[in-house]
């Protein structure tokens, strides 16, 4: 046991915590965009601390090397790139197939501006869609 | 900002694949680098049109230093992001009031735009929902007060200090 382990112990351990929350946010929030915020922000982090925290942990050991910490610290970055946008495409499909917001929501501006879209296509006759939810794309 | 020769795109993309290489192989035995240049240059070769469009411009050495101070910034608005999230899952009240709201970026290429929507996604009670060229639609967890107003220009311009405008001042310069 020595400094080096017991901090990736403790990355690992603070690791394993976000994802706990995670798996309560998915559970206490109300609405899909919602569970989305908790579960993506958490999951990442999460992920992270495990993944940074057994790099170092396996340096402080006989058998580990630096190979486990770039290794590790490669899958983090990968992870931190493409886990935002896994995120934001769900969301992005979830409005889209028009899943309404928690009835406690305060403003929604993504609709006004799929409206205004809308109106502007239908003002140009050549170019009129039927499909209401895809009104604000090109 | 134009797009730079084919070259320089060529030679950008065999860059960061041979440091993605190196840090998988994670040696530095001599057959180990020779195999992995090789592939690099065979890769990129496939694939630096799609890639990249700056090239070795991306390699200036102030970009990469602002780059270096953006990573530790990063980091600790994701910190923060964790904690906010642990305080409204724990909170026996649920303090949640969550909208989308719309933001305005000074950003123009398209991957500071994609790495500004990453940032606002991993940060503190954002999550990208649409981008619609300098239009962000963001939902936020806890819209504040200032962001409640009926002018859609008081609006936008208090819910992008509230999200974008942090990002932004190390975003402009790495991605233009």
């Amino acid at each position: 046991m020595n400094a080096l382990a017991a901090i990736g112990e403790a990355l690992v351990l603070i690791g394993t915590f976000f994802y706990l929350l995670s798996a309560l946010g998915l559970i206490r929030m109300p609405d899909v965009y919602n569970r989305m915020q908790t579960s993506t922000k958490s999951a990442t982090l999460g992920s992270l601390g495990v993944m940074v925290g057994v790099g170092i942990w396996a340096l402080g050991t006989d058998f580990g090397s630096a190979a486990w910490l770039t290794k590790t610290v490669v899958i983090a970055v990968f992870l931190l790139l493409t886990n935002p946008i896994s995120a934001h495409a769900l969301i992005r499909a979830a409005y889209k197939s028009g899943i309404p917001l928690w009835e406690g929501s305060v403003v929604d501006k993504y609709r006004e501006h799929l409206e205004a879209g809308e109106k502007k296509k239908a003002e140009t006759p050549e170019a009129s869609e039927e499909t209401p939810e895809e009104g604000g794309e090109e | 900002m134009g797009e730079a020769s084919k070259i320089s795109r060529y030679l950008y993309t065999v860059i960061v694949l041979f440091l993605i290489w190196l840090a998988i192989t994670a040696s530095l035995d001599v057959q180990e680098l020779g195999f992995g240049l090789l592939l690099s240059l065979i890769v990129a070769a496939f694939t630096y049109e799609i890639f990249t469009t700056n090239g070795l411009a991306n390699l200036h050495p102030r970009r990469i230093a602002y780059m270096i101070a953006y990573i530790p910034y990063f980091l600790w608005a994701m910190i923060k992001a964790n904690i906010d999230v642990a305080y409204r899952v724990l909170h026996p009240k649920r303090p949640i009031r969550p909208g989308i709201v719309k933001c305005r970026t000074v950003l123009s290429s398209d991957v500071g735009k994609l790495a500004l929507a990453n940032s606002i996604t991993l940060t503190p009670g954002t999550i990208t929902l649409d981008v619609d060229d300098d239009e962000y639609f963001i939902h936020w967890i806890w819209v504040p007060d200032e962001a409640l107003v009926e002018s859609e220009e008081e609006h936008v311009k208090a819910s992008s200090e509230g999200i974008t405008v942090p990002f932004e001042k190390f975003l402009k310069v790495i991605f233009g």
